[in-house]
């Protein structure tokens, strides 16, 4: 019902998630909260790595509590509408196969029980969550942290990571999806 | 705890966000990827706009956190290819999953099993990449 926030509103309002982490002390990241969950699991015996003191960062698990809790008050209660899509783009997933495009939030195709099931569909899921942890902790920050908190301070290095995300999106959609799918 | 409420509510409305907003949908970032609408980028770009003047404004006007002491900004080390490399291995699974890190939170409440083993996922490269990090270039 709500959606789509425009994207004059959600930018702005993201922008100010991030300078009000910033006057409570801390910064905007997301990712770094997957390494303090393994220093948590006890990751630190295999690497100095995860030697951290996790309790340093349960402001971030508290944050990062509010945003699930965020996405099950979106999902659950203001029933969110599926997005509506490019045309061009919704053609180009039918012949994918695709079919769920227009009708539900994220693709049935990938992300269904039945899918995961599959070996294909799980080794799907779980590359593909690998690759997001791997490749955020290697870059030292996400989509918050580079792109949002790190451009928005000039930070050269946020700039390197955020042409390396687009590179590798664009590879991974142009190239590596038609021997995928 | 009052903190921790204040964390709590920042990451809530967040979530929110990321869900209505439709950052968080695959669908988005397939159709980012294939530069048919301008919606993902007109997000990222003007929170980056909003994000670098309020950056300013905190340098220029020396704001306070909410405690009252300065806040730091603290700038990203020095280096390329530990940046672009991980930033390419980032795009690869962000292009696949359809989420980065906070999308993939707050999917979490869509209940689907699949968000769940994203997740897992993400937690094993993240401590894949601490086992290898001292073999690997930066």
């Amino acid at each position: 019902m709500l959606n789509p926030l425009p994207w004059f509103i959600a930018g702005p309002l993201i922008a100010i998630i991030m300078f009000l982490l910033l006057r409570l002390g801390k910064t905007f990241g997301m990712s770094s909260n997957l390494r303090t969950i393994c220093s948590m699991s006890g990751a630190g015996r295999f690497s100095s790595f995860f030697c951290t003191n996790w309790r340093d960062n349960i402001w971030s698990l508290v944050v990062l509590l509010g945003v699930i809790s965020g996405g099950i008050f979106a999902f659950q209660v203001l029933k969110v509408d599926p997005p509506q899509i490019n045309e061009d783009v919704v053609n180009q997933l039918n012949a994918y196969g695709f079919d769920s495009v227009n009708s539900s939030y994220f693709p049935a195709e990938l992300f269904s029980l039945d899918q995961l099931l599959t070996v294909k569909g799980f080794a799907i899921i779980l590359i593909a969550g690998f690759l997001v942890g791997f490749g955020a902790r290697y870059a030292g920050g996400c989509t918050s942290g580079h792109a949002i908190m790190g451009l928005s301070n000039l930070q050269r290095p946020s700039l390197f990571s955020v042409i390396g995300f687009f590179i590798g999106g664009l590879v991974m959609v142009h190239l590596i999806f038609p021997l995928i799918f | 705890m009052k903190k921790y409420i204040a964390f709590f509510s920042v990451g809530f409305v967040f979530g929110i966000l990321l869900i209505i907003s439709e950052v968080a949908s695959w669908f988005r970032i397939f159709e980012m990827f294939q530069f048919k609408s301008f919606h993902m980028y007109g997000v990222i770009g003007s929170a980056v706009i909003v994000g670098i003047a309020l950056v300013q404004l905190i340098k220029q006007k020396e704001i306070k956190t909410f405690n009252g002491k300065p806040i730091q900004v603290k700038d990203k080390d020095k280096g390329f290819t530990n940046y672009f490399v991980g930033g390419i291995i980032f795009g690869f699974g962000w292009a696949l999953a359809g989420a980065c890190p906070g999308p993939m939170y707050a999917l979490l409440g869509t209940g689907y099993i699949s968000i769940f083993i994203l997740l897992l996922g993400a937690i094993l490269g993240t401590f894949v990449y601490g086992v290898l990090k001292s073999k690997l270039p930066h």
